[in-house]
C-alpha cells in the first residue's frame, strides 16, 4: 500500500524537462498571454470583461469537449456547427408562442435532437466504414439543410424567460453558461480519466486494430463519441439560442474550425489516441481571451483571423517538436 | 582486419533513464560482429545512435581514425552506414520499388523515372534471390516478404557498415540461408556487419566476433571461436541458466476446444484439431502455412466459410474478439505493432486493456486493484521499464512482446492460444515463459502454440500438428515427433 503511494508520488514527479514542457507548456502559454494584454489594456482583468469572456467561450467549450472525444478515436467532427443550429431551432420553437413546453423538456428535446445526429454519424462511419471527414461533412450540409426547412429560414424568437435564463442568468454571479460548461468538463474528463469507456476511447485512437483484437468493441466506441459530440453540439446550440434570445438558422457556421483548434492547440494528437481533456478546455481559453484581448485592442477581425491560424501552426510544431524522441 | 568503426565512452540516458552508460567498441572491416544481450540492454539504442536517430549523452564515435557527429539517418547513410531496423519500417501504401528508392528516386526530366526505378528494384531483389514483382504494394506482401524487402533496402544503399537488428525474426528458415548467403558476399567485399538476434544458432553460424552488452554495460567482446553456449548465456544473463526448457509434468485430461471442418478460401482446408485441459499443443509449419489464419479465426477475427467450435463439447459461437474473451480463450498475436499494442499509451493501459471488465465497477475503474494486477505481471514476466506510466513504444522489442503476453494472461483464460510467443525474447526470459506455460497447463489450461522455431516445438508440445499450405498435414505425439518429420509434413502441400 506504502509502497504504492510512494510510486504514485515518484511516479507523478518524474517528469524529464521535456515530458513537462509537453504536459504544461499550455498552461505556461495561456498564462504568458494573459500577463501580455493585462499589461496592454488595464480593462482586460476586469470583473466585468473576465465574465464576459468565460460567457462567451461557453459555447465553444462545449464543442470542443465533444470534438475531443471525437479527435481522441483519430476521427474528426465537421457538422458541430450544423448541429448546434438545428438543435437551437427546434429547442427555441418548442417555447414559443402557444406552443409553450415547460423549459426543461425543450432542453431535453434539442439535445436528443443533437444526440441522434451524432448517432447517425457514429452509424455510418462505423458501419460502413466511411471516412469521417466525409461523412460528417454531408451531416454538416444535411443538418443545416434541416435547420432551414424547419425554420423556413427565419429566426425563431420571442422566447419564455425560463428558456432564456439558461444563457442569461446567473447563479451566485456565475453565468449559467459557464456552469454547465464546468460540469460538463468535470463530468467530461471524469468519463475519460476514470472509466472503461475512457479507456476505450484512447485505445481505439492508439491503434484500432490492436483495439479490436483486444476484445473493445470499436464500432460501439466510435458510435459513442459522435453521439456524445452530436450531444454536446446539441446542448450548445440550446445554451446559444438562450442566449442569443432566438433561434438562429445561420448560428454555428464554421464553429467547427473553431473546436477543432481548441483541441489541437490543447495538445491532443489529430492521429487519435493523445490528448486530454483539460488541455481543449485550455485551448478554448487561449482562443476566447485571445479574441476578447485583441478586441479591447481594437484589432480588426480580420487581422484576428490571422493570429488564430498562426497560433494553431505554432501549437502542433510545438507539439510536433516536444513529442519527438 | 584492420579496424574501421569505434564506439569510444558512448553514453546514452532518456530523461534519468541511463540506458548506456559506458560504451567502447571496435567494428572492423570485413567482420560480422554479433551484438548480444536481453532485453532492453541497450543493443538496438547503440544501434541508433550509430544511424542517428538518437543522440548520445555523450562519447564519441570514429570512422577510419576520424571523429564523427552522426546526426540524422540520411547522414549515416553517407558516412556508409545503413541499417535495418528491429520493427517493420516500410511504408504500406507505396511499392516495393518506391519504398527502397525513397527519397532517392532515379529523376529524367524532372519526374521520377519509374521505368529505371522498377528496373533497379528487380536488381536488387534478385541478388538475394527475391522472387517479388516491384510493383507490388507493401500492404499485400506476406510479413516475411516485408522483411526481405527491408533487407533488401538495407543493402541497396551499398553501405559500407550494415546493421541488422533482429533481421530474421519474422522469416523462413530458407530466407534465412538467402540472408546468410548475401552476408557472407557482403563480408568478402570487405563490408562490416553487425548482427544483432537472439538466436544462438545463428550467431554461431554467421558472426566471427561477439560482443555481450548487459544493462547498458559492454560485458565482453570475443572471437566466437573462443566462446562457449553457455558461456554466452552467462555473459548476457548475469547467472548460469540450466535449462531453457523446464520439466514437463503437465497431466492432460480432457478435451476443452475442438475445432471440425475450419475452411476459409484462400486461407485453409478442413481443419480439425482438438486441444485438452492441461495439453500444451504445437503447431508447426513454415511461415504462411495458415495457422494464423486458423487460431485468428478461433478467435473471432475472420469469418469461417465453414466450420464449428465446440468447448467442453458444447458447440458455440464467436462472434468476435470479445467474445471470445468472454469464452476464456485468448490470443497472444505474432504482430505486437499492428495488432498487439497502442504504441502512444502506457503500459499499464496496454496491459489492463482486455480485463478493464474486470476490474471496474458500473464502469469506473478500481486503479488499485489496476495498479496491483498490472505489477504482478510486470514482475512475473520481467519486463524492464522505468514506470508503468511510461509509454509502451519506449520499451524495448522484447519487452514490448512481454506486454502482450502479460495483457492476455491478465485476462485468466482457459485456453491459451500464443501465436509465435518468444519472437525477438532475450533467452533467459524465454525459459521463463516456458515456466509460466508449463504452469499453466498444471491448473488444468490448455495451451495452443504456434512456433515457427522447431526446439521450441519439440521441447515445449505434448502433441504437435504440422500445417503445410493451409492444411493439417501431420500429427505428431511428444514421442514421435522430431525434426525431420515435421520438415516432411511441413513441406507436404508444397511442390
Ligand atoms: N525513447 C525512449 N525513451 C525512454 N526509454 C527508452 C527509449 N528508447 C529505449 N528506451 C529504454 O532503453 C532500454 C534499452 O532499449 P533497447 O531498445 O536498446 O533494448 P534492446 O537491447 O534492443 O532490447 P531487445 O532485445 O528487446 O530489442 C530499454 O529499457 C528501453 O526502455
Ligand atoms: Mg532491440
Amino acid at each position: 500500500m506504502l509502497e504504492t503511494k510512494i510510486e504514485k508520488t515518484v511516479g507523478k514527479l518524474n517528469f524529464t524537462p521535456k515530458q513537462f514542457l509537453r504536459d504544461f507548456g499550455i498552461i505556461f502559454a495561456f498564462l504568458l498571454l494573459i500577463v501580455v494584454l493585462s499589461s496592454l489594456n488595464s480593462n482586460f482583468l476586469e470583473y466585468n470583461n473576465i465574465i464576459n469572456v468565460v460567457r462567451q467561450v461557453a459555447i465553444n467549450g462545449l464543442l470542443a469537449i465533444g470534438m475531443t472525444y471525437v479527435i481522441l478515436t483519430g476521427g474528426i467532427d465537421l457538422s458541430v456547427g450544423s448541429i448546434l443550429a438545428f438543435s437551437g431551432v427546434v429547442s427555441a420553437s418548442l417555447v414559443t408562442g402557444d406552443s409553450e413546453l415547460p423549459v426543461l423538456l425543450a432542453v431535453l428535446v434539442g439535445i436528443m435532437a443533437g444526440s441522434i445526429l451524432g448517432f447517425i454519424n457514429g452509424f455510418i462511419i462505423a458501419r460502413f466504414n466511411v471516412a469521417a471527414f466525409v461523412a460528417t461533412l454531408a451531416m454538416m450540409s444535411i443538418a443545416r439543410g434541416l435547420t432551414m426547412v424547419y425554420s423556413n429560414g427565419n429566426p425563431i424568437s420571442g422566447l419564455s424567460d425560463g428558456f432564456k435564463f439558461i444563457g442569461g442568468g446567473e447563479l451566485i454571479g456565475i453565468p449559467i453558461p459557464v456552469i454547465i460548461l464546468f460540469i460538463v468538463f468535470v463530468l467530461g474528463a471524469f468519463i475519460l480519466q476514470k472509466t472503461r469507456f475512457g479507456r476505450y476511447v484512447y485505445a481505439v485512437g492508439g491503434n484500432e486494430t490492436s483495439a479490436r483484437v483486444s476484445g473493445i468493441k470499436v464500432n460501439r466506441v466510435k458510435i459513442a463519441v459522435y453521439t456524445i459530440s452530436g450531444m454536446l453540439s446539441g446542448l450548445a446550440g440550446v445554451v446559444l439560442s438562450a442566449r442569443v434570445t432566438a433561434g438562429l438558422p445561420q448560428a454555428g457556421t464554421a464553429y467547427e474550425l473553431d473546436a477543432i483548434a481548441a483541441v489541437v492547440i490543447g495538445g491532443t494528437s489529430l492521429v487519435g489516441g493523445r490528448g486530454r481533456l483539460w488541455g481543449t478546455i485550455i485551448g478554448v481559453l487561449i482562443i476566447g481571451v485571445l479574441s476578447n484581448g485583441l478586441d479591447l485592442l481594437n484589432v480588426s477581425s480580420y487581422f484576428q483571423m490571422i493570429v488564430k491560424g498562426i497560433i494553431i501552426i505554432a501549437a502542433v510544431l510545438f507539439d510536433s517538436k516536444v513529442n519527438k524522441g | 582486419m584492420s579496424e574501421f568503426l569505434e564506439l569510444k565512452g558512448i553514453a546514452k540516458s532518456f530523461g534519468d533513464v541511463q540506458v548506456l552508460n559506458d560504451v567502447n567498441v571496435r567494428f572492423n572491416k570485413g567482420e560480422v560482429h554479433a551484438l548480444m544481450g536481453e532485453n532492453g540492454a541497450g543493443k538496438s539504442t547503440m544501434m541508433k545512435i550509430l544511424t542517428g536517430i538518437h543522440m548520445p549523452t555523450s562519447g564519441e564515435i570514429f570512422l577510419k581514425g576520424e571523429s564523427l557527429k552522426i546526426k540524422n539517418p540520411r547522414e549515416a547513410l553517407s558516412k556508409g552506414i545503413s541499417m535495418i531496423h528491429q520493427e517493420l519500417s516500410s511504408i504500406k501504401d507505396l511499392s516495393i520499388a518506391e519504398n527502397i528508392f525513397l527519397g532517392r528516386e532515379p529523376v529524367k526530366y524532372g519526374f521520377i523515372d519509374y521505368k529505371e526505378m522498377f528496373k533497379k528494384t528487380e536488381e536488387v531483389l534478385n541478388s538475394i534471390g527475391v522472387a517479388l514483382n516491384p510493383k507490388t504494394k507493401i500492404r499485400d506482401l506476406k510479413v516475411s516478404d516485408m522483411q526481405m524487402v527491408e533487407i533488401c533496402k538495407a543493402i541497396s544503399y551499398d553501405a559500407e557498415i550494415i546493421i541488422m537488428d533482429e533481421p530474421t525474426s519474422a522469416i523462413t528458415d530458407r530466407e534465412v540461408e538467402k540472408l546468410f548467403g548475401v552476408i557472407r558476399d557482403l563480408k568478402d567485399n570487405g563490408k562490416s556487419i553487425i548482427y544483432i538476434s537472439h538466436k544462438m544458432k545463428e550467431i554461431y553460424d554467421i558472426c566471427d566476433v561477439i560482443t555481450v552488452l548487459r544493462d547498458g554495460d559492454i560485458v565482453a567482446t570475443k572471437p566466437t571461436t573462443e566462446v562457449s553456449n553457455n558461456e554466452l548465456i552467462s555473459m548476457m544473463v548475469g547467472r548460469e541458466l540450466e535449462d531453457v526448457f523446464p520439466d514437463k509434468n503437465n497431466v492432460v485430461g480432457e478435451p476443452i476446444l475442438s475445432i471440425k471442418n475450419f475452411s476459409k478460401q484462400s486461407m485453409f482446408n478442413d481443419i480439425n484439431f482438438e486441444v485438452r485441459k492441461g495439453e500444451i499443443l504445437g503447431i508447426a509449419g513454415l511461415m504462411g502455412a495458415g495457422r494464423t489464419e486458423v487460431v485468428e479465426s478461433i478467435f473471432g477475427l475472420h469469418k469461417l466459410d465453414e466450420g464449428e467450435i465446440q468447448v467442453n463439447n458444447k458447440t458455440i459461437q464467436i462472434n468476435g474478439p470479445w467474445d471470445a474473451i468472454g469464452k476464456g480463450i485468448a490470443l497472444v498475436t505474432e504482430d505486437r505493432k499492428e495488432q498487439g499494442l497502442a504504441l502512444c499509451r502506457s503500459v499499464k493501459e496496454n496491459i489492463s486493456i482486455s480485463s478493464l471488465a474486470s476490474i471496474d465497477k458500473y464502469g469506473v475503474l478500481d486503479r488499485s486493484i489496476e495498479n496491483e494486477k498490472v505489477n504482478d505481471y510486470i514482475k512475473a514476466l520481467r519486463i524492464k521499464l522505468h514506470s508503468k506510466n511510461q509509454e509502451a513504444g519506449q520499451l524495448s522489442g522484447g519487452n514490448q512482446q512481454k506486454i502482450v503476453l502479460a495483457k492476455w494472461l491478465m485476462t485468466s483464460p482457459s485456453i491459451l492460444i500464443l501465436d509465435e510467443p518468444t519472437r525477438g525474447i532475450d533467452i533467459g526470459a524465454k525459459s521463463e515463459i516456458y515456466k509460466l506455460m508449463v504452469e499453466f497447463a498444471n491448473k488444468g489450461f490448455a495451451i495452443i502454440m504456434i512456433s515457427s522455431e522447431l526446439p521450441e516445438i519439440l521441447g515445449m508440445s505434448d502433441r504437435v500438428l504440422v500445417f503445410s499450405n493451409g492444411e493439417k498435414t501431420g500429427e505428431l505425439t511428444r514421442e514421435e515427433a522430431n525434426q525431420e518429420k515435421i520438415m516432411e509434413y511441413a513441406t507436404a502441400n508444397l511442390r
